[in-house]
């Protein structure tokens, strides 16, 4: 009787930590971006709350194959921009909404909470909130290239060889606008984007000898500039401001058309596996403390309330020398794409690539 | 049971991982990828069965141009690891005893301790603009500014030479290694010089050898992703970057897995007419 005993509350006691370890080996896959989730965040979230974070660092497009690949199974967390949700979400069918009780409205930014909502609408569910916002513009060497003030420049002659753009999307958009057309307006009429698209590739090819090469990840480019084998190029905000803490002349400029504004969010994979976790890492993130804190890493601004407060001096100065207040208000900000437009997109992109 | 079935029992239990293995990982999604090639969208999650995308690849001229250029390329990269891996192999095989012998054997192998993208960023240290020829080119007095090597189609083949090397060196040194020497020195015997020589008895020895290694290299070559997209930058234009391109950042599976079909097929025809020209069979080769 009592050796029975013995080894019921023997086999209970390994049951219980059996639970205990799958407890505390709670884990949130995060698919985010280079930066967003900072090795000492991870560790903070994991003593606060138990819950190891795995981060797979990608970019927009990856994030969707990949959800797409497994139907949105594999991530219990991705942060893709705004405008790349409700697209994706007609066509594949990979994000779950997000239930906003459960977020701390409070922590955020009102106003980019509400856009960010708004242009992740998918039949009336929202399916993002934001999280990491900037823009594209232009990283110039400003000795060396003083005459870049917009896309268009990097076609000038004078810098053959010396400049550097992405073969992707936003390089379409910020060049029709920089030939003072308007691709947002015609978002929804395929054929006057046909239009546009065909002079931006007609534009891309004959700048094509001026490329150096085409970037493709922002530790490449920031290399590329470092070493001064490029002196201008079409980049984030955030790494032209990290080349200028080492070299001063090197700048991120607004261009004149107006920079490229997007915001990265928090969407969740249909089949995620941590909801709650998810949730409880949104609402740790946006901490005004823990946003500094991914501010300095990923060296873009959040959408966290007072985040910038704990951000040093010297990134809110160069900030604003690129973003005086006529420059903020000149942001071309990301609405969401029609499903379809990329596929256009991409024939273009696929010519100019082939193009001598 | 009796003795026979219980063996073909234990043979079909023994070929089973195999069995599963090619099924599984190899058989089953290669039938997927066919599905998902035929199916053409017609709206959001709206598809339909048909072959649009086969056509699309023969009707744009950007899609088959790609390919040709990849396989000309393909070609001539093989053309030219054979050309520079033959007298290596020779040297090695015939040429070399004992210990220096396997050391030169060794040396081929050692690059092929790090990974394939690590040698590639070893070539574009050595090649880029900012790199070390262009500055030593330039402290020697040979170059006034610094030289840019990388993104063209020269980089491209010396980065494809360089990473196949290995795979025909291999091969041809096994069949040039069970050449008699004395079938060499009768061909000299009977009035032959080093070219008849070479013609009449070590090629035709050497031929099994020579098919089998430009086979690996050619298909090596022509699947290759990371040299020519990191060497050729903005230029490169590879098949493999196409059909990356396509799955990844365009989202059309359905082109990509035509254009992955495509390549499977196009390039086994290449492989198959090149044996009906060299006149060898497969089982041979590999044999």
């Amino acid at each position: 009787m009592f050796k029975s005993k013995l080894f019921l509350s023997t086999l209970f006691g390994a049951a219980m930590a059996m639970m205990a370890t799958q407890a505390s080996a709670e884990t949130l896959r995060l698919l985010t971006w280079g930066g967003y989730a900072p090795e000492k965040v991870v560790e903070m979230f994991k003593a606060e709350t138990g819950i190891s974070v795995e981060v797979t660092n990608s970019n927009n497009e990856e994030m969707i194959s990949k959800l797409r690949a497994t139907g949105g199974a594999g991530f219990d967390l991705a942060q893709p921009s705004q405008d790349r949700i409700s697209g994706a979400q007609a066509e594949y069918d990979i994000y779950k909404p997000i239930n906003l009780s459960k977020i701390d409205a409070s922590l955020m930014i009102a106003s980019m909470l509400e856009g960010t909502k708004a242009n992740t609408m998918y039949n009336g569910k929202v399916y993002g909130v934001p999280h990491v916002w900037g823009t594209s513009a232009l990283t110039v060497n400003t000795t060396k290239a003083p005459d870049i003030k917009d896309y268009i420049d990097l076609c000038n002659p004078k810098y053959a060889g010396k400049v550097s753009y992405r073969m992707k999307r936003p390089t379409l958009i910020a060049f029709a606008f920089s030939m003072g057309m308007d691709p947002f307006a015609a978002y929804n009429d395929k054929a006057a984007y046909q239009k546009i698209l065909d002079k931006v590739e007609a534009k891309l090819i004959s700048c094509k000898s001026n490329v150096k090469a085409y970037w493709s990840g922002g530790d490449a480019l920031i290399n590329l500039i470092r070493s001064g084998e490029i002196i201008a190029a079409m980049a984030w905000d955030g790494s032209g401001w990290k080349v200028n803490a080492e070299m001063p002349a090197v700048k991120t400029i607004a261009p004149t058309s107006g920079a490229l504004g997007w915001i990265d969010t928090f969407a969740l994979p249909k089949k995620t596996k941590a909801e709650d976790a998810a949730y409880k890492w949104i609402n740790f993130v946006m901490r005004p403390k823990i946003a500094a804190m991914i501010t300095e890493a990923a060296g873009n601004f959040t959408a966290a309330r007072n985040g910038d407060a704990a951000v040093e001096e010297s990134k809110r100065m160069r900030f604003q020398e690129t973003f005086p207040a006529a420059a903020i208000d000149n942001i071309k900000w990301y609405p969401p794409v029609p499903a379809g437009l990329e596929d256009m997109e991409g024939k273009v992109m696929d010519r100019v690539k082939a193009a001598k | 049971m009796n003795i026979q079935t219980a063996s073909r029992l234990s043979l079909l239990l023994l070929l089973a991982p195999l069995g599963l293995w090619l099924v599984v990982l190899i058989v089953l999604p290669h039938v997927d990828m066919f599905l998902i090639s035929l199916h053409e969208k017609t709206a959001p999650r709206v598809f339909e069965y048909g072959t649009a995308n086969y056509t699309e690849f023969f009707t744009e001229p950007l899609y088959w141009r790609t390919f040709t250029r990849t396989a000309v390329m393909s070609i001539m990269a093989t053309t030219l690891t054979l050309l520079i891996g033959f007298p290596v192999s020779y040297y090695i095989a015939k040429m070399l005893r004992g210990r220096l012998k396997s050391f030169l054997f060794l040396l081929c192998l050692v690059p092929f301790w790090v990974s394939e993208l690590v040698r590639t960023f070893g070539w574009m240290i050595l090649l880029r603009e900012s790199g070390v020829i262009s500055n030593v080119l330039q402290w020697v007095g040979i170059a006034q500014g610094p030289v840019e090597m990388l993104y063209n189609d020269a980089t491209i083949m010396i980065g494809l030479v360089y990473t196949s090397m290995l795979f025909m060196v291999v091969p041809l040194v096994s069949t040039l290694d069970s050449l008699d020497d004395s079938l060499v020195e009768a061909g000299y015997d009977l009035g032959g010089n080093a070219f008849t020589v070479l013609r009449r008895i070590i090629i035709p020895h050497a031929m099994p050898g020579i098919v089998s290694g430009c086979i690996v290299v050619f298909m090596l070559t022509l699947g290759n992703y990371l040299t020519p997209v990191l060497l050729g930058g903005k230029n490169s234009l590879w098949f493999t970057e196409m059909i990356y391109t396509q799955f990844i950042t365009r989202f059309n599976w359905e082109l990509g897995a035509a254009f992955g079909f495509l390549l499977l097929v196009l390039s086994s025809l290449i492989v198959w007419s090149g044996l009906k020209l060299s006149r060898q069979t497969l089982t041979e080769t590999m044999g």
